[in-house]
């Protein structure tokens, strides 16, 4: 049933799970006609860590997640899990996994996913440049002796 | 014995207005907004979300509000509303090499790969106050460079040459003191959990101690990273993982002298910090307490310092178990006191009865 193949769809989960709930909003204001399978729901997800960065996991504490699946008229279902409690934000996501499995994938893929990930780079991009410039130049001064 | 008692209702009533208009103040003074406190509150925002063991910056800023900047009571909140959130699932194991940094530091080595980051620091601040910043004004934007990409980890240069314990890694699924009471002995990914979400300044001043002399470390910081990771999940309905979102995590790792044993060669040991949010303070302080307390199996002396006893450390870091067992005693007993009332004044008519 699916068209999308699991790395394809997994990017795009990503991408729309970090969205901000409002701007896939505005991107992707009108929801087709779909069914609840179940949720939108919030709850919370325990976040690992491991011990020495790469030892043991253990549990560092939980982040809240709202979570959705749907079912589209013509059949197609979509999951979504994003970080937060926005259940529109779940919802949402949901249906544009759904939608992605069918044929307006191309178009949802140029309108919504590339913007997102455009902006996305953006963002972590500015970051990026930002810590970049506080990297520290040492220089050594001569010392009088050896002048 | 507890009897119960009625009354107080109205007073409890008209006590909870006034802590809401106390909590407002002047209304001359335009109100927060939780977007205000989770943006410019943001250290304050990390170590609710750290010590309430949640990750919701939005939640975490709300919580500060109600509580009027009070951080415990902010925390309490949350750790009351995760009671009420159904558990998904746990995450896969968040992976810090991957980690979009905006701040890097290693104490160890001055020329690493990847270089020293400072990012948004108060180091090297001189920690006067700025007059400036009580009139409103626009910052500049910071200085940008081109980006540096990921950076190595600093013990993994130590790994290679064998001068470090290896910390190798495994999926056994790690006790979770939220779903099962804390028993001693812990192992370490107990205390590690009990550790990051625990009252900074006690972690703190149990790692303070350490470095003073009760329990030996002499831990030097291999590398401190704060920066964003992702969180990854296995959806069962999916059938693979997916991201569901970012974190920004603080990492601190020590670097220990360790002696050797008859089974082991001298090398370094390590200790290990893991806090939400950007936590240095707290992080530093962990990978320390964390080190101080694998004395046993690392075969070292047991001086008897509190920060090496698991039972005085675990026990008592948690200061939402502290403020409850702590500010109850201020709550109603009468009948208590009555008895222990006239046990004294039994006593001194006996005791004068004697004489």
């Amino acid at each position: 049933m699916s068209s999308l193949s699991d790395p394809v769809r997994q990017k795009a989960l990503g991408l729309l799970a970090r969205a901000m709930p409002e701007r896939l909003a505005a991107l992707f204001p009108d929801l087709p006609d779909h069914a609840l399978l179940r949720g939108p729901e919030v709850g919370a997800v325990m976040v690992r860590g491991r011990q020495g960065g790469t030892g043991a996991p253990f549990n560092l504490g939980e982040m809240t997640v709202a979570r959705c699946s749907v079912r589209l008229a013509c059949g197609t279902v979509g999951h979504a899990w994003v970080q937060g409690r926005d259940r529109g934000h779940a919802r949402r996501a949901a249906v544009l996994d759904a939608l992605l499995q069918t044929d307006r994938r191309a178009v949802l893929e140029g309108a919504v996913l590339a913007t997102l990930e455009t902006e996305e780079t953006a963002r972590r991009d500015g970051r990026a440049r930002k810590a970049a410039a506080t990297k520290v130049e040492f220089f050594t001064l001569v010392r009088g002796e050896d002048a | 014995m507890y009897v119960a008692v009625k009354g107080g209702e109205r007073a409890i009533d008209n006590a909870h207005a006034f802590l809401a208009e106390e909590r407002r103040g002047d209304p001359a003074v335009p109100e927060l907004s939780v977007a205000q406190i989770r943006q410019q509150m943001a250290l304050a925002v990390n170590r609710v979300m750290a010590e309430g063991s949640l990750y919701d910056p939005d939640l975490a800023a709300l919580a500060i509000k109600q509580a009027r900047g009070d951080l415990i009571e902010a925390i309490f909140l949350i750790r009351a509303y995760r009671t009420t959130l159904p558990r998904f699932g746990a995450s896969n194991p968040i992976d810090t090499g991957r980690m979009a940094a905006v701040r890097r530091v290693s104490a160890t080595y001055k020329d690493l790969p990847g270089g020293q980051v400072l990012g948004p620091t108060f180091d090297y601040t001189h920690r006067l106050i700025d007059f400036a910043l009580a009139a409103e004004g626009l910052t500049p934007p910071a200085p940008e460079a081109a980006p540096l990409g990921p950076v190595p980890r600093v013990t993994g240069f130590l790994d290679r040459e064998g001068l470090i314990e290896a910390e190798p890694a495994s999926d056994t699924t790690p006790p979770d003191l939220t779903r099962e009471p804390m028993e001693l002995p812990a192992n370490r990914a107990l205390r590690l959990q009990a550790l990051t979400r625990g009252d900074e300044g006690f972690i703190l001043s149990l790692a303070y101690s350490s470095q003073r002399g009760y329990g030996r470390t002499h831990p030097f910081v291999g590398e401190l990273r704060i920066g964003e990771v992702a969180v990854e999940v296995d959806i069962p309905e999916l059938g693979f993982a997916v991201e569901i979102g970012e974190i920004t995590v603080t990492e601190c790792e020590t670097v220990n002298q360790f002696h050797g044993s008859k089974t082991q060669p001298p090398q370094f040991t390590r200790g290990y910090g893991l806090v939400f949010g950007q936590t240095e303070r707290k992080a530093i302080s962990m990978s320390l307490v964390d080190r101080a307390l694998r004395w046993e199996e690392l075969g070292e002396d047991n001086t008897g310092a509190p920060v090496q006893d698991p039972e005085f450390v675990l026990m008592h870091a948690d200061n939402i178990q502290a403020t409850g067992f702590l500010e109850h005693i201020k709550l109603p007993h009468y009948v208590d006191f009555q008895s222990e009332l006239e046990l004294v004044r039994a006593l001194r008519v006996n005791s004068e009865a004697s004489e």
